[in-house]
């Protein structure tokens, strides 16, 4: 058996090393570590619940936006404002949220994942009168290759056209990844970390000239989206077919309910329903009370798995079966994946939504497959692009019924003491704050990231994690940086400086860490 | 643009405890666009060369190590960092990563490359001034790269780029202004803060003063009035948010009806008070209910 680590990883959100062990080009075991932590539950203890929403941005600036919202949706739940944020607030939450999924969706394909399947250096190649290739190929040309090279062996597959063709596109989701961003500030405030999302609603004033320069913003991005970005994960899918079978990971899928909708005359219904699918398309309704952590391997105190809004967690120096900051994650025990995939399968089967399930079944036809592909490689970028445009389908309706003029905030008068539960559908999964408050101060901050689900250790019953689970088993041709283990890791879309954050009862994290 | 090949300045950039938004925040800036930084001159006749960035580069694991290693020996490259630098229990509270098998933090990285660099650039809040990862209590033992710099006595120049995140104008408009004046002409304030963007506060050219003036105060978001009760930072604030905008000019803080956070400040997040409360003049540590409870 030969191990095998990289560390970093690059091209994803934060800190991570994959370490594996092979044998006759076969990954036998793997081990997942997230390798930086701040403590942010620690520095969140003792203060205002309101802050919450700007400090638990701050755990990525990747993906701020849905801990805004479940840190919010928290909060009022603490406050009793659940059923009282003003339509305005619903609706511009939700226009918030999915616009920067969307952006999020498209820096993850092309600049965070696109290198992996696609060959810049080529573009040397190109004749033509595209203006960005042109100006890559001049830069290539006067002997400049950074950030694209040094790379590992990576087999490439696309011929030239192709090649020119999606770099172009790389180029362009630059720009797109801006104008989509913008889109969003003109509610949220800035990019990033939002600033108007507060407990209580939106801040600011609503005026039709900003709806309406959303909306015309948004036909670009759609354009985007339709034209550009569909069609390339597809050109992946197909050219790179064995990757719809490669890397399937657990095989169980949990979602949360997000994006609140209109549906006869009150916000009841969800774009994305939450649910729990086993062996592939077998649905049922989830339980937020049978999630747990387990920290077997994980750098603290043993404790039975805990429920987190009941979280007590103290780091232990020297554990000898520790080899990660994340802790497991588990429902009834058992591992599931979060993401785009199970966003989609769960409102797919548990909603039977006539437009979703449109949009599923012609991208499974146009890649010749069928709902197993999903759990992949190709198959978790396809239900990216694909929650990208069912998202921006609901965009542009949720636009039209904001009120100019109208109020988007109710005023947040909280009790003294109570607890609060958020939940979204961030643009890696499902996002869990769990909140306790005390004399009006923070007493207790708990999060389940997408990130901690999908790269979570090995659990007490050694069941390892979703992303260990899609390593073994994978045939590899050996190399430094082998190129399948990593476009396997990226298809997942880490972000380690969400999944790694800790909490200790005092406050006291000193302690000696054997970082192994 | 040139036909002759430029100068060009190679930048390493390496991240302590970040959450990427300084990345975020500066590959949307609008001109130069990233586009222009990445592949062509970020002013004609001066190039920069990103050798090492984690999130745009395509190496992974022993070979982009490989990259710092090589780097440390030569000289005359621009060090970039973002995120905060934890010193506690040695600093493996952040690895860098791995080589044949040994692990380097961002500790050891930072006192690796920066001697050698010709210009350091701490960027963000938590690189600046320790920031969120330092925040009351620092668990982790989060410093500044300043600090790191003091201790170590480090002496290449630095300057700090804060901001939660940072504006990318900020961070370009610098490069600019040293490449064409030279560095010895770039202004700082005390806190190592380019003048032309730190020079001024918030409060100073706030469309909202008008209402400070006069006292009209908002008393709820969303409320006309300014927002100084509901813990704007913005009158002790740094930054030229209210004049520049932010994400193309679409918007910014202020103007999407929210209170400055005053993520500019040395002091961010904690002697602030709490974002939500009233700016409290005092000398002392403010947030006393805070320190109550986590030292409960």
């Amino acid at each position: 058996m030969k191990k095998i680590v990289i560390h970093p990883i690059t091209r994803i959100e934060g800190h991570l090393k994959v370490e594996v062990m092979v044998d006759n080009g076969e990954i036998k075991d793997a081990n997942i570590s997230g390798t930086m932590f701040r403590g942010i539950e620690v520095i969140l203890k003792g203060r205002d619940p309101r802050d919450a929403v700007l400090l638990t941005q701050r755990i990525c600036g990747v993906c701020p936006e849905p801990h805004a919202i479940a840190s919010v949706t928290a909060v009022e739940d603490y406050a009793g404002l659940s059923d009282k944020i003003p339509e305005n607030g619903i609706l511009l939450r939700n226009l918030i949220l999915g616009t920067r999924t969307i952006a999020d969706h498209i820096l993850h394909f092309y600049i965070l994942s696109g290198l992996d399947y696609v060959d810049p250096a080529r573009v040397i190649e190109y004749s033509g009168q595209d203006k960005n290739l042109n100006t890559l190929k001049y830069f290539l040309g006067q002997g400049y290759s950074t950030p694209f090279l040094p790379r590992d062996d990576i087999d490439y597959k696309f011929d030239k056209e192709t090649t020119c063709a999606v770099v172009s596109h790389y180029l362009r989701a630059l720009d797109i990844y801006k104008k989509t961003q913008q889109a969003a500030t003109l509610f949220g405030g800035k990019w990033p970390h939002d600033a108007a999302i507060v407990a209580g609603g939106v801040s600011g004033k609503l005026t039709a000239d900003k709806i309406t320069e959303f909306i015309w913003r948004l036909e670009e991005i759609k354009d985007f989206i339709k034209n550009y970005y569909l069609p390339d994960v597809i050109a992946v899918a197909k050219t790179y077919s064995e990757y719809l079978e490669i890397g399937k990971g657990c095989l169980n899928l949990l979602a949360y309910d997000s994006y609140k909708t209109k549906s006869n005359g009150s916000y009841n219904d969800m774009l994305f329903k939450g649910g729990l699918i086993s062996d592939i398309d077998n649905y049922s309704e989830f339980d937020i009370n049978n999630i747990t952590e387990d920290v077997t391997h994980s750098w603290y105190k043993d404790s039975g798995p805990l429920y987190p809004g009941n979280g007590k967690t103290e780091p232990v120096s020297d554990k000898e079966k520790g080899y990660s900051w994340i802790k497991s994650p588990r429902y009834s025990g058992k591992v599931f994946e979060v993401g785009p995939v199970a966003n989609i399968l769960s409102t797919y089967l548990g909603k039977k939504d006539p437009e979703v399930k449109k949009i599923v079944d012609d991208a499974l036809s146009e890649i010749g497959g069928n709902i197993s592909n999903f759990y992949s490689v190709a198959g978790r970028h396809l239900a990216r692009v694909l929650s990208a445009d069912i998202i921006a389908c609901q965009l542009l309706k949720w636009a039209m019924q904001l009120k100019a003029g109208e109020p988007a905030a109710v005023e947040y008068d909280p009790p003294a003491d109570g607890k609060g539960v958020g939940l979204c559908a961030a643009p890696r999964g499902a996002l869990g704050h769990w909140l306790n408050v005390e004399e009006g101060r923070i007493s207790n901050y708990q999060i389940i990231t997408p990130t901690a689900w999908n790269a979570s250790p090995k659990d007490k019953n050694g069941q390892p994690g979703p992303y260990e689970q899609a390593l073994i088993g994978l045939k590899i041709k050996e190399s430094e940086s082998p190129i399948e283990i990593l476009r396997v890791i990226r298809s997942f879309d880490p972000c380690t400086a969400c999944a790694v954050h800790l909490i200790t009862p005092d406050g006291d994290l000193i302690g000696k860490y054997k970082v192994i | 643009m040139n036909d002759k090949k430029s100068p060009a300045i190679p930048v390493i950039n390496i991240q302590g405890q970040n959450c990427t938004g300084c990345i975020t925040s500066t590959i949307c800036s609008e001109y130069p666009s990233i586009k222009n930084v990445l592949l062509q001159d970020i002013i004609p006749g001066f190039k920069l060369e990103f050798i090492f960035h984690p999130n745009i580069m395509t190496a992974s694991g022993n070979l982009a190590m490989e990259i710092l290693e090589k780097s440390a020996d030569k000289k005359g490259y621009v060090l970039i960092i973002d995120g905060a630098i934890p010193t506690g229990n040695n600093g493996i509270y952040c690895i860098t990563g791995e080589k044949d098998g040994k692990k380097y933090t961002i500790l050891e990285e930072a006192l690796k490359l920066a001697p050698n660099a010709m210009l350091v650039i701490a960027l963000g809040t938590c690189a600046a001034f320790g920031g969120i990862a330092a925040a009351n209590p620092n668990p982790t033992g989060a410093k500044s790269v300043g600090e790191i710099f003091l201790a170590n006595d480090i002496k290449t120049p630095l300057v700090n780029i804060p901001g939660c995140p940072p504006h990318p104008d900020w961070l370009f408009g610098t490069i600019e202004e040293i490449l064409t004046k030279g560095l010895e002409n770039l202004e700082l304030d005390d806190f190592k803060r380019p003048k032309i963007y730190y020079g001024k506060l918030i409060h100073e050219n706030c469309p909202n003063r008008a209402y400070f003036d006069e006292g009209k105060f908002a008393k709820k978001p969303g409320d006309e009035g300014c927002l100084y009760e509901l813990g704007c930072k913005g009158p002790i604030t740094y930054a030229d948010c209210s004049t520049r905008q932010w994400n193309g000019r679409t918007n910014w803080v202020i103007g999407s009806g929210a209170p400055c956070n005053g993520c500019t400040s040395p002091e961010y997040p904690d002697l602030l008070g709490d974002f939500c409360e009233r700016i409290i003049d005092v000398e002392v540590p403010v947030n006393e209910k805070k320190a109550k409870i986590q030292n409960k």
